[in-house]
């Protein structure tokens, strides 16, 4: 049974679609990042999937069950919030009895994110990539199969956000479910073994991350390159080919190299360099999302 | 459930403000129920609440006498208690993360609510115990009598005032919820607390009959009859003996089942942003 299943998932605030017929399913045992630009529907769609939003239509099932269950699952949504006047243990205590869980779990959680040492201080005082931690230590009190993070490694300096990396990893290796959002691409292409990529509400992508890279082509140098450019919309098709920085980038399977080489040195062309082209996710999550940001 | 009124008990016994506010309730009781009518009677001074005497300072009517703050400035303050605690969870946004932890919105909220009615008693019996320490220190001064209520008297005072407390900690709560924070509904709960209420028993309830008769069926007005009918003096602002103190009783009661009920449908129905 997957952990995460969203069947047409719609939100709407009067006019204001926020999310759009969204299907979702994250598989047991994956990282999965949830990637959009800000304002692209991914912190609503998370909150539908933890029942604190109601969805205007569609379906969401975690571990099979409709929202309202959250025994399994641990989320950190939209940055930390506490009672400032409590230490970060007394919150975790109070997030505790909620949970039903034993006090001693506080300790674990609390040394996971490297916070024992200022757990006795109010939570008032701590810096912002500290309350974060915070954030995600109540996020693991239930030892959960299932762990939600909302841009976790927000306010974190780059150790702590190589720190959490390196724990969501591991809670991966380990066998839990993770579904992060984030915005961050490097952060996602570093940790997450498939990436939905999220646009306006709507999802527009969805694979692995090392798939959505190799949706690549060639880059060709060669000269002369208007005659080269003209050769190869002929051979493949006037969309296969684009000029960028003085070089040919062509939409064609890497296999076809050889043989597009020969062409062109038949047809005159100096080619001086022919190389795999392979997409970083910046421009993959560039080309789908239109390069938008606080689109809504 | 248990877990949540445990987690809300941490919350609210861990609050400076809640021992802020129980200490200004303590102090204005004192202040007001014995050390300025205690002043008063035994200097001589003459004025509109002179009638008070030595006589409502002494053990023999502490019920009534620290019953009479509640309709109005004991209820403000309890009001404020129950908006703190409750439009705390918008201000700081927390309410997502409770919700997250697994309990339902019913369960969270009954531990709030327990958890108010439990502090809504102690302040009822620090109030009472205030009273009896201040009147025995009074009736001591003065060598006066030191008889005390009947013991019934006592626990149906306690009881009156541990109704109305709830009540009003209950419309506190629930402004914290229709509001989704704390500054406006503090702002409104105290509006109503201290001049609506005001406005509509002195001004319009002697100018129009039909508001003098649909008061009867406001919870302050509610709140101050029961407390008359138990002794607290006329003339502390509020305190009216408008109708018996069972159908006040029965007032009180409607508006906190309503202010529980309220609360409880319009928490369940929102989302959480």
């Amino acid at each position: 049974m997957e952990p995460v299943v969203c069947e047409k998932l719609t939100k709407r605030y009067g006019e204001v679609v926020a999310v759009q017929d969204l299907d979702l399913s994250v598989r047991a045992g994956e990282v999965y990042g949830f990637l959009g630009p800000n304002g692209a529907g991914k912190t609503t769609t998370l909150r539908m999937l933890l029942g604190l939003v109601r969805p205007t239509s569609g379906r969401v099932l975690l571990h099979g069950k409709p929202p309202g269950d959250l025994s399994g699952v641990g989320a950190l949504i939209e940055g930390p919030a506490f009672y400032p006047y409590l230490s970060g243990r007394d919150n975790l205590r109070v997030l505790a009895r909620y949970a039903g869980v034993d006090d001693r779990r506080i300790d674990v959680v609390l040394d996971l994110v490297d916070l024992s040492d200022r757990a006795r201080h109010k939570f008032a005082t701590y810096s912002l990539g500290m309350k974060q931690r915070l954030g995600v230590a109540a996020a693991l009190l239930k030892d959960p199969q299932l762990l939600i993070l909302d841009e976790p490694t927000n306010g974190l300096d780059p150790a702590g956000m190589a720190d959490m990396r390196a724990l969501i990893r591991r809670l991966g290796a380990a066998g839990s479910t993770v579904l992060i959002s984030s915005h961050l691409l490097g952060e996602v292409e570093q940790i997450c073994d498939r990436v939905g990529i999220v646009a306006r509400g709507a999802l527009v992508a969805e694979n692995t991350v090392a798939e959505m890279r190799s949706e690549a082509g060639l880059r060709i140098a060669a000269a002369p390159v208007d005659d080269a450019a003209a050769w190869l919309r002929l051979l493949l098709g006037p969309s296969a080919v684009s000029v960028v920085d003085g070089a040919l980038d062509v939409t064609v399977s890497p296999s076809r190299a050889a043989e597009i080489n020969e062409s062109m040195v038949k047809a005159g062309i100096a080619v001086s360099e022919l190389r795999t082209r392979e997409r970083d996710l910046e421009q993959v999550f560039l080309e789908l999302t239109g390069g938008e940001s606080n689109g809504r | 459930m248990v877990g949540s009124f445990r987690a809300e008990l941490l919350k609210l016994s861990k609050r400076p403000a809640t021992w802020l506010l129980l200490g200004i309730a303590l102090s204005l009781g004192a202040l007001f129920a014995y050390v300025i009518p205690y002043l008063g009677a035994t200097s001589g001074t003459t004025g509109a609440t002179a009638d008070r005497g030595l006589a409502a300072t002494l053990p023999a009517n502490i019920v009534g006498n620290t019953l009479g703050g509640y309709p109005v400035f004991l209820g403000a303050l309890l009001v404020v208690l129950g908006v703190l605690f409750v439009g705390g969870e918008y201000g700081w946004g927390s309410w997502k993360t409770v919700l997250t932890q697994g309990p339902s919105r019913t369960t969270v909220l009954v531990g709030k609510f327990g958890v108010l009615a439990l502090t809504s008693l102690g302040f009822v019996l620090a109030i009472l115990l205030m009273g009896t320490v201040a009147s025995v220190l009074i009736a001591v001064a003065e060598d006066a009598s030191m008889t005390f209520p009947s013991a019934f008297d006592i626990v149906r005072g306690i009881g009156a005032g541990w109704l109305i407390a709830t009540m009003w900690t209950m419309f506190g709560a629930v402004l914290g919820i229709l509001l989704r924070g704390v500054a406006l509904a503090v702002g409104l709960g105290l509006v109503w607390m201290l001049a609506v209420q005001n406005l509509i028993s002195q001004l319009a309830a002697p100018l129009l009959p039909w508001v003098d008769s649909a008061q009867r069926g406001l919870p302050g007005p509610g709140a101050g009859a029961l407390v008359a009918s138990l002794g607290a003096p006329t003339g502390t602002p509020g305190v009216e003996a408008l109708m018996g103190g069972g159908p006040a009783t029965l007032v009180v009661a409607a508006y906190l089942v309503f202010f529980v009920a309220l609360g409880a449908v319009v928490l369940r129905r929102r989302d959480i942003l």
